[in-house]
C-alpha cells in the first residue's frame, strides 16, 4: 500500500539527515539573538511600511543616539581608571588611602546618580562662583580661575557619571583585586617584585578577567542610565524623544521607538560583553 | 664577623595571642642545606617566611647575607630578589605560559633585556627537566610540573638562598621524586637551602642540619642522623614516632 504520509526528514545523520546540520546552525540562535532580532525586525518593519510617523521619528532620534553612546563610551572609560585607582586605594595598606577611598564610595554610592548630575550641573557652578568671589581678594589668580570655570553639559554629565559610576567599578575592581589568592602577590613579592609590580603584572590582570561580567552589566547600566542626561539639556536619545513629542504628541509612537533602540543597544552591548568573557575565558584555559 | 647568610636572633612573632615564634635564635652558613621539621602550628613556615619578610616579626633580629630586614633603610624588595621560594601551592602565575612565569621576574627585577630572560629561562626548563613545557600554560601542567617551574623560577633570579615551604606537601605521591629530585640536585650544586618538608629521605640524603620545632621554639637542631637514631628530646622523639613508622 503507498504510504500516504511522508515520513518526517530522519533526524539519524547516518541515514544522511541533512537536518542536524540545520539544527546545529538553528541552536546558535539563543533566545539573546531572538529577541535582538526581534527588536531590529520590528523597527524595520514600522520604518518600511509605517513611514509616517516612523521614519521621521528615526530620522530625528538618531542624532540623538549619536550623543548617548558617545556620553556611554567617554564616561565610562574615565569610570573604568577611576575604578581602578578606586580599587587599589581600596585594598591599599595605607590607612588614610584606603579611608579616603572608603569614604568616596559610601558617600557617592548613597546619593542617587540624578541628584549626583543635578549636583554637578546647578550646585557646583554656584559653589565655583561663591569660592571664586571669596578668594578673589586674597589670591586673585586662584579666585579668577575659579569664576572662569564653566562646565559645558557635555562635560558636566560626563564628570557626573564619571564620579558616580567611579564608585560602583572601584568596589568591582576591589572584589576582582581580593579574589585574587593571596599566594599570587606573595610569589610575586617574593621574586623581589615591589607592590606595585605586583599588582600591574600579576594581580590586576587576572583581577581583570575576573571581573569582566560585572563590568559588561555597569556599562549596560550606564547606557540606560545616560538617559539621566535629558535633564540636563543634553541631546540624547531620551530627551529626542521628548522633543519630539512635544512637538507632536506623538507619545505612543515616539516613546515606543525609543524604547526599542534602547533594548536593541543593549542587547548588542551585552552580547558583546558575553563574548568578549568567552574569549578570555578560553585564552586563560 | 659573622660567615653566616642568616641570622636569626632572639626572634618574636605573634598572631594576635598566638605565640608563633617565640625566642628563636638560628645560624645558617652559606651552601648550608638545612631541614626544618616539626607538627602543624610549631612555626616552621613561619620561620622561613619571616626570612624574606612575608611576616614581618615583632621582636629580635633577622640578617640576611649581611643585611638587617627589618631597617628602615633596607631595600626589601632587593634582599627578596636574593631570596627566592618554592610554595608549598605553587602560586605559579595563571596567565602566563611557564617560559614566562620564569622570565618575568628577570626582566622588571633584574632588569635583564628579554632575549637573556627568555634564554635563561629555558635553561633552567631544561636543567628541571621539563623543557618542552616552555609554552605550557600553569593549568595544563601536573602538580610536579608546576612545582619544578616554580624552582625554576625562583632560581632564574640566581638567588643566593633558596626557601622550601613544603614543597611536596600538596602533590600527588607519584610526583614527589621528580621534584625532590631537582631540590637534591640543587643541593649538590651548593645552593644554601632552608626546607621545610616532611620527605625525611630527602632530609637523610642533603640535609646537613635539621631542626626540630614545636610550640614556636627551636627544640632541636643537630645531624639527621643523630635526630633520628638519637633524639634528645622527649617531643623530638614523640613526633618522630609518629611520622617515621614506615
Amino acid at each position: 500500500m503507498p504510504t500516504l504520509v511522508r515520513s518526517a526528514p530522519s533526524l539519524d545523520p547516518e541515514a544522511g539527515g541533512s537536518l542536524p546540520a540545520l539544527r546545529r546552525w538553528w541552536r546558535r540562535f539563543d533566545r539573546w539573538w531572538l529577541l535582538f532580532l526581534a527588536a531590529v525586525l520590528v523597527v524595520a518593519l514600522l520604518v518600511l511600511f509605517v513611514p509616517d510617523p516612523y521614519r521621521r521619528i528615526l530620522l530625528f532620534l538618531l542624532d540623538g543616539v549619536v550623543v548617548t553612546l558617545r556620553v556611554t563610551i567617554v564616561s565610562f572609560l574615565f569610570i573604568l581608571i577611576v575604578g581602578m585607582f578606586g580599587g587599589l586605594a581600596r585594598v591599599s595598606s595605607a590607612r588614610l588611602v584606603s579611608g579616603l577611598a572608603s569614604l568616596y564610595v559610601e558617600i557617592v554610592r548613597g546619593i542617587p546618580v540624578l541628584v549626583w548630575l543635578l549636583w554637578i550641573w546647578f550646585a557646583l557652578p554656584q559653589l565655583l562662583e561663591r569660592l571664586g568671589q571669596a578668594t578673589l581678594t586674597a589670591l586673585p589668580a586662584v579666585g579668577q580661575w575659579l569664576l572662569d570655570l564653566k562646565l559645558g553639559e557635555y562635560t558636566a554629565a560626563i564628570v557626573g557619571f564619571t564620579f558616580a559610576y567611579g564608585a560602583y567599578m572601584t568596589e568591582i575592581f576591589r572584589a576582582g583585586i581580593q579574589s585574587i589568592p593571596k599566594g599570587q602577590m606573595e610569589a610575586a613579592r617574593s621574586l623581589g617584585m615591589s607592590y606595585l609590580q605586583a599588582m600591574r603584572y600579576i594581580v590586576l590582570p587576572q583581577a581583570v578577567r575576573v571581573i569582566l561580567p560585572p563590568v559588561g552589566n555597569e556599562f549596560v547600566t550606564l547606557l540606560k542610565d545616560s538617559s539621566l542626561v535629558s535633564i540636563l539639556a543634553v541631546s540624547d536619545l531620551t530627551r529626542r524623544g521628548r522633543e519630539f513629542v512635544a512637538r507632536t504628541f506623538l507619545s505612543f509612537d515616539t516613546f515606543t521607538m525609543v524604547a526599542l533602540i534602547y533594548l536593541i543597544l543593549t542587547l548588542f552591548f551585552t552580547r558583546i560583553s558575553t563574548a568578549v568573557e568567552r574569549r578570555m575565558a578560553v585564552e586563560k584555559r | 664577623m659573622s660567615e653566616k647568610i642568616i641570622e636569626i636572633k632572639h626572634v618574636h612573632k605573634w598572631f594576635g595571642r598566638t605565640h608563633a615564634l617565640d625566642d628563636v635564635s638560628l645560624e645558617v652558613a652559606p651552601g648550608e642545606v638545612l631541614v626544618i621539621i616539626g607538627p602543624s602550628g610549631s612555626g616552621k613556615s613561619t620561620l622561613l617566611r619571616s626570612i624574606n619578610h612575608l611576616e614581618a616579626i615583632n621582636a629580635g633580629e633577622i640578617i640576611v647575607d649581611g643585611i638587617p630586614l627589618t631597617h628602615k633603610s633596607t631595600d626589601i624588595n632587593a634582599v627578596r630578589a636574593e631570596v627566592g621560594m618554592v610554595f608549598q601551592q605553587f602560586n605559579l602565575f595563571p596567565h602566563l605560559s611557564a617560559l614566562e612565569n620564569i622570565a618575568l621576574a628577570q626582566r622588571i627585577v633584574r632588569k635583564r633585556d628579554a632575549a637573556a630572560a627568555e634564554r635563561k629561562a629555558r635553561e633552567l626548563l631544561e636543567r628541571v627537566g621539563i623543557p618542552e613545557k616552555a609554552h605550557a600554560y600553569p593549568g595544563q601542567l601536573s602538580g610536579g610540573q608546576q612545582q619544578r617551574v616554580a624552582i625554576a623560577r625562583a632560581l632564574a633570579m640566581d638567588p643566593k638562598i633558596m626557601l622550601f615551604d613544603e614543597p611536596t606537601s600538596a602533590l600527588d605521591p607519584e610526583m614527589i621524586k621528580e621534584v625532590l629530585d631537582v631540590m637534591l640536585d640543587l643541593a649538590k650544586t651548593g645552593m644554601t637551602m632552608l626546607c621545610v618538608t616532611h620527605e625525611m629521605g630527602f632530609a637523610r640524603a642533603a640535609a646537613q642540619r635539621m631542626v626540630f620545632m614545636d610550640f614556636g621554639k627551636i627544640v632541636e637542631e643537630t645531624t639527621p642522623e643523630l635526630l633520628f637514631t638519637a633524639p634528645r628530646h622527649e617531643r623530638t622523639k614523640l613526633f618522630l614516632s609518629k611520622i617515621l613508622e614506615h
